[in-house]
């Protein structure tokens, strides 16, 4: 019963810990702009594929995935720059609207570039699986949560002891007395979009060995990261982080203990159920003038 | 004068060509949308034969005209496109209906217009109960169970575990297993689901894996998805077979699965292993022929989708020149009495309460090794 227990937990965190990167991605976004990026998905489905074509043509993983990273985030850069930026007097809903449209149009160019197959991508480091208390663990999943960790001990840093950081910060604390201390704002939103590429691309590469990858992979992982992002608290590093984790655990255990048929549903009437009683998440600011 | 002329050479040309007036063999296709790795194949293979046909001089002395549309997978479009094949191209026959879902939209408007139609869709409910006008070419689910179940039997395997997703075809194959399961004297002791995007499926495969005596594994599931199953199969250790359905049949179940698709088995068409079929084998002939003509034109693996489109068009052909018209009630009567046609899916033996006409021998019970597809004898 326990190493069933434990079974389920080790799925929980590996896929919660993707959740939470997804999450961070949208936080990071909202903060600057106030703007829920429905493209955020797409992220993750860049990161993957273009691992996946890279090592394909030959490229060794590392020098791939790095590059994966690059071109999600200059597609980051490009969705704020061509997208966003120049719909800046809109209002947020409309920005938001133009973020699915862009989701749309990334998942259309990502059946062009490449196809409508899933694609496996090889494991960092072999795919024996390993025995823990009578569960067992894929080696990858240890990549997914030590990256996870490193990524946001790195986020921690950066939004801690950076000049660019502690301008993201500010501009979602109060964006006009942002920019009247000097901070350019414009810049801080360019930033951000790069920002929230570049994780979701790392959580499409470190899931694509245990899941696949495909054009359409970034519609599920980034509704669940939206999710995450909700149960958390919108907004909120900590939130995010906790709010996937809570999500992808469960999940499982809602799966492994209750039914299958329902482990979405399980994660969207956590949603509901949050935006209802909690509309700030676990860990938002707790504030009653935006619901 | 010259305008005389004129009109009377236009006249002649035209009467001409009313004489030579193509067969139209109507179609609709999920060329694109979630079902395009079905549809896709079936249009090339539609394309690829009609004109093959023609180059051979047509049938019954007038040329085939393809009226194709992509339905996208949609039921709504599909039975749109359907009413204009019937009402606005005036189509012979219909061969297309990529999906159950696109096919059972179209059949009420098939029995009231009196139009031949070949779904190759598989689930079977197309054709049971029997359709006054409505056949298919590829296997039935409750096909696979039989063949699979058989197989479990005699390895010695009652108690099982069944794994499915949640698209049309997964469920359906669930009800059939179970529906099938006792004649083979087969308890299904445990019964889970996953969702058509999950990623992730130790959950599910954990508590198959804890129910007691489970000594088979049947994941009822199409697609691509499968191969997830069969990873975190192989993770979790779970030392009984593991079999999957027909839905996966195609070398990049293997690929996504890599070593964890070692020793699965499935039932497939013989199409997928015409390399390895013994020469005495009846459908030799036909799926080696098919398979290096559709592979040297498209350059692409021939899958067993593309190979219902083939025997769909194929019986179509046959049923007109057995009724030697077009006529739709004579090659509708024609279709129902053709006997022992081989095509890529099986021989088929049409009957008035039998409009698929394949049995368990279209099925071939393979198992992956090395890779590759094996039969198993």
């Amino acid at each position: 019963m326990s190493a069933q227990f434990l079974q389920f937990l080790l799925a929980g965190l590996t896929i919660g810990a993707i959740y939470a990167l997804v999450a961070l991605g949208f936080s990071i976004i909202y903060n600057a702009s106030q703007v829920i990026n429905f493209a955020q998905g797409e992220f993750v489905m860049i990161g993957g594929m273009t691992t996946v074509s890279l090592t394909a043509i030959g490229w060794p993983l590392p020098f791939a995935m790095v590059a994966a990273v690059l071109v999600a985030t200059l597609v980051g850069f490009a969705l704020e720059k061509f997208a966003v930026e120049p719909a800046r007097g809109a209002s947020v809903v409309t920005l938001i609207i133009i973020t699915i449209g862009a989701s749309i149009l990334l998942r259309g160019l990502a059946t062009l570039v490449w196809d409508k197959n899933f694609h496996p991508l090889k494991a960092f480091s072999g795919e024996a699986p390993l025995q823990i208390g009578g569960a067992t663990l894929v080696p990858q999943s240890l990549w997914v949560m030590g990256i996870t960790l490193v990524v946001v001990l790195l986020l921690t840093w950066f939004f801690g002891r950076t000049l660019l950081g502690k301008a993201l910060l500010a501009t979602s604390h109060n964006r006009l007395a942002a920019q009247l201390v000097g901070i350019n704002v414009r810049h801080v939103l360019l930033a951000s979009f790069g920002l929230s590429a570049a994780l979701g691309a790392v959580a499409g590469i470190l899931i694509a060995p245990i899941t696949f990858t495909s054009w359409d992979v970034g519609v599920m992982l980034g509704l669940k990261g939206f999710a995450a992002a909700i149960l958390g608290g919108l907004g909120s590093g900590p939130g995010a982080v906790l709010g996937g984790v809570a999500l992808g655990v469960i999940e499982a255990m809602g799966a492994g203990y209750l039914s299958s048929a329902y482990k979405d549903v399980i994660a969207f009437v956590i949603i509901l159920a949050v935006l209802f009683f909690l509309p700030s998440g676990l860990l938002g600011k707790r504030s009653t003038d935006r619901v | 004068m010259l305008k005389r002329v004129l009109v009377m050479l236009v006249a002649i040309w035209c009467g001409a060509a009313q004489a030579q007036e193509p067969i139209k063999i109507g179609a609709f296709l999920a060329v694109t949308g979630p079902f395009s790795f079905l549809g896709d194949p079936e249009q090339k293979t539609l394309e690829l034969y009609v004109e093959k046909l023609n180059a051979a001089g047509g049938v019954l002395g007038r040329k085939l005209q393809l009226v194709s549309y992509d339905s996208a997978g949609d039921a709504e479009k599909a039975r749109t496109f359907a009413k204009r094949l019937i009402e606005q191209d005036k189509v012979d026959i219909i061969v297309g209906g990529t999906s159950t879902g696109e096919t059972m939209a179209v059949v009420p408007l098939a029995e009231q217009a009196g139009m031949p139609f070949i779904s190759l869709a598989g689930a079977v409910v197309i054709i049971e109960p029997v359709k006054k006008w409505v056949f298919k070419t590829p296997h039935t689910d409750r096909m696979a169970c039989d063949k699979i179940f058989v197989d479990m039997k005699a390895r010695g395997a009652t108690k099982i575990g069944l794994i499915s997703g949640a698209g049309g075809f997964d469920k359906s194959m669930r009800g059939e297993c179970l529906k099938v399961a006792k004649n083979y004297g087969i308890e299904i002791v445990a019964d889970e689901t996953y969702g058509g995007a999950d990623t992730d499926m130790t959950a599910q495969l954990t508590k198959i894996k804890n129910t007691a005596g489970v000594q088979a594994v049947l994941n009822a599931g199409f697609g691509q998805t499968p191969a997830i199953v069969t990873k975190n199969y192989k993770q979790l250790g779970i030392g009984v077979p593991l079999y999957q359905s027909h839905g996966v049949a195609s070398k990049q179940y293997i690929q996504l699965s890599g070593d964890a698709a070692e020793g699965v088995r499935l039932p497939a068409a013989a199409l997928l292993v015409s390399d390895k079929l013994a020469d005495s084998d009846p459908q030799k002939i036909v799926v080696s022929r098919y398979r290096s003509e559709y592979e040297t034109r498209f350059k692409s693996d021939v899958s067993t989708f593309g190979g219902h489109a083939y025997d769909g068009l194929m019986l179509a052909v046959d049923a007109m020149k057995k009724a030697g018209s077009a006529d739709k009630a004579k090659v509708r009567d024609a279709l129902e009495t053709i006997k022992g046609y081989v095509g890529t899916g099986g021989v088929v033996n049409m009957s008035p309460s039998d409009h698929m006409g394949l049995d368990l021998s279209a099925f071939r019970m393979l198992e992956i090794r090395k890779g590759d597809w094996t039969l198993v004898k």
